[in-house]
């Protein structure tokens, strides 16, 4: 890992070092699949600079590569040319690799000695899988890349999305990576950095792993238990910071256990027990179970986070709201930020605005684009 | 710069468009120290800080959208809100009143000793927490439709008037009210989900009843709207039924 980036005397716009205490966390969905430039996401999260310090930021970008929109996009971050050499070896000798470029970046925006930036879109070769399902391997390739100490970290692996994400503003990582000239249909993006660890890279929000991906604002009080009970499923903790859990979570809950959204809300925010035990029976059922199976998930801690994958945009805090999250829609676009004035300026008119209750998930999803996720509970007394 | 131009001599105008926290607060201290003692801001989008500190009889009138800890430590000025406030309006307020048009985010009126602020809309949580009252001071907040849970969290004095107006059902969603509350009053028109368990839901009495009416009445003067818009039905009180509950706390 890189040093960690601290830019003397700009932590805040004013100079005064002063580490103002907050993130934030912005979405954007159009649930007709209409694909929109990045300007009003740049926009909406320049608003808020004041919860930001200038040390981290990113998008998340759904949509992006429509013309390998069947080959898995991977983002990857290098520390050094030795470490592209060593990686483009490894993702050529895993898969089959479409295509790969480094990603277009203008230094010139950078504070801080930015990485290597390369994507490979990829196909698994069946031959490879040996039993194994195609988004395991990748999965399990990405682990392997992040944990090779070779400096080398994928920051996004999904199909047809992209994370773009560093260490600056909002604007200068925009800017940075030429956001301007990307489209999707769905926008996620952080601003600061991350809670109680060292500011780098790779530790600015989204966090993603296939097409999932979240970004954070607060911080996860019960990451021990939340890591341990992710490791022994298999997964690695490799970005140094807790908002890499929640990504590590959703893979689990939404892509291997099939999971509703509104189920997994009940995971990482569920009601308190008075309100359990005051519940009907089947309910009251299910909710006890979710507890007792996958308590090792609840996270305990303030938080809001806007998490997504293809076709589906979900906003959700913790249960007594200690962090702040607006709903809003306009039209066929939904819109999810910390503060309400991010949103308004990029749409002054809205048809509705809302403040949702603490851990109830607000799911946008997609009319064009079939969420990936299947359903398959079934509440039984 | 900042765009300013008088546009009457009675009503100064500043445009916020384009100018972040630090220099539209600037701009509005400015006016001030030249004199002006009515102030039109628009096009405010999320600028912080509105009106902060500031002293004596101002009237101040937003058009937009204003940041969080609009009104913190205000001592005296009047502000109107054309639309929605966020967190931590009125934070640490001393006197004044707000008056927002719409909906309020979380933390409204935290720790305030003092002043009014009416909210046409809906509250977010943790409504009032912290307020306190003392000597002549009594600060009141006013919530025309629902509040989030914990509200009063904490309370030590002032007021809070919930009225509950399009409430589906009578029930607010709001859980935990008065959690920690020990001191002041929450007047409460529908049921609530729950409350803490520092505090009891009473009757109220006749001279509780005169109070209301008159905040009642401020709050259609305020919104420009009838009487029978503020609602029937009666109110309850919510207040704590104990008191320093925590006085011993270091001394055994």
């Amino acid at each position: 890992m890189k040093t960690p980036i601290g830019v003397k005397g700009r932590n805040n716009p004013y100079g005064d070092d002063k580490v103002i205490d907050a993130c934030s966390i912005f979405g954007m969905m159009d649930q007709q699949g209409r694909s929109m430039a990045g300007r009003d996401v740049v926009e909406a999260m320049t608003n808020m600079n004041e919860r930001t310090n200038g040390l981290g930021s990113g998008y998340a970008v759904y949509g992006l590569y429509p013309k390998h929109r069947d080959q898995y996009a991977l983002h990857v971050m290098y520390d050094d040319r030795k470490a592209l050499e060593w990686g483009s070896g490894f993702i050529d000798s895993e898969f089959k690799v479409i295509h790969d470029e480094e990603i277009p970046m203008d230094r010139s925006h950078c504070k801080a000695d930015a990485p290597i930036m390369w994507r490979y879109f990829v196909d698994v070769n069946p031959d490879r899988l040996n039993g194994t399902g195609e988004e395991d391997f990748v999965v399990q390739r990405c682990f392997s890349i992040n944990t090779s100490e070779k400096g080398a970290y994928v920051v996004s692996s999904g199909k047809d999305m992209g994370v773009f994400k560093g260490v600056g503003w909002p604007q200068e990582i925009a800017d940075t990576f030429h956001l301007d000239e990307y489209r999707g249909y769905l926008w996620t993006a952080h601003g600061r950095f991350p809670t109680n660890t060292p500011g780098w890279w790779g530790g600015a929000h989204p966090f993603s792993l296939l097409d999932q991906s979240v970004v954070h604002n607060g911080e996860i009080s019960s990451y021990g238990t939340n890591r341990r009970f992710l490791e022994m499923l298999g997964y690695q903790c490799t970005f140094q910071t807790d908002t890499e859990i929640f990504s590590l979570a959703l893979d689990y809950l939404l892509r291997r256990r099939h999971l509703p959204v509104e189920v997994v809300a009940n995971i990482f925010a569920p009601p308190l027990w008075k309100d359990i035990d005051a519940m009907p029976p089947q309910q009251r059922n299910l909710l006890r179970g979710l507890r007792m199976v996958y308590g090792g998930l609840l996270m305990n801690g303030p938080f809001s986070i806007i998490f997504a994958r293809h076709g589906l945009m979900v906003g959700l805090t913790d249960r007594i709201k200690l962090r702040p999250l607006i709903a809003a829609k306009k039209k066929d676009v939904f819109f999810l930020a910390s503060e309400e004035s991010a949103i308004r300026c990029v749409q002054a008119d809205l048809d509705r605005v809302w403040h949702p209750r603490g851990g109830e998930p607000v799911v946008a999803s997609c009319g064009n684009i079939p969420a990936s996720t299947n359903t398959v509970l079934v509440m039984s007394s | 710069m900042p765009t300013m131009h008088a546009s009457s001599s009675e009503v100064y105008t500043i445009d916020a468009q384009g100018l972040d926290t630090r220099h539209l607060n600037q701009a509005v201290r400015k006016s001030v120290n030249n004199g002006h003692r009515e102030i039109e801001l628009l096009n405010v989008t999320g600028q912080r800080y509105i009106a902060a500190g500031l002293q004596g009889d101002l009237q101040i009138d937003i058009h937009g959208t204003p940041g969080n800890d609009i009104g913190a430590f205000m001592d005296g000025p009047t502000i109107r809100v054309h639309g929605n406030a966020q967190d931590g309006c009125g934070n640490t307020m001393n006197s004044g009143e707000i008056v927002v048009h719409g909906d309020v985010g979380d933390i409204t009126g935290l720790s305030a000793r003092g002043g009014r602020i009416f909210v046409r809309g809906n509250a977010g949580y943790r409504t009032g927490v912290h307020m306190k009252e003392f000597q002549g001071s009594r600060p009141i907040i006013v919530i025309g439709g629902s509040a989030g849970d914990y509200l009063g969290e904490y309370m030590a004095g002032g007021v809070v008037l919930l009225l509950g107006l399009g409430l589906e059902g009578g029930v607010h969603q709001a859980d935990f009210v008065g959690t920690g509350m020990h001191g002041g009053v929450i007047y409460l028109r529908g049921e609530v989900r729950g409350i803490g368990r520092e505090v009891a839901i009473l009757d109220t009495t006749e001279e509780d009843r005169r109070f209301i009416e008159g905040l009642l009445k401020d709050y259609t003067k305020h919104f420009n709207v009838g009487v029978k818009d503020v609602g029937e039905g009666s109110f309850k009180k919510l207040i704590p039924v104990s008191s320093r509950p925590y006085g011993t706390l270091y001394t055994y």
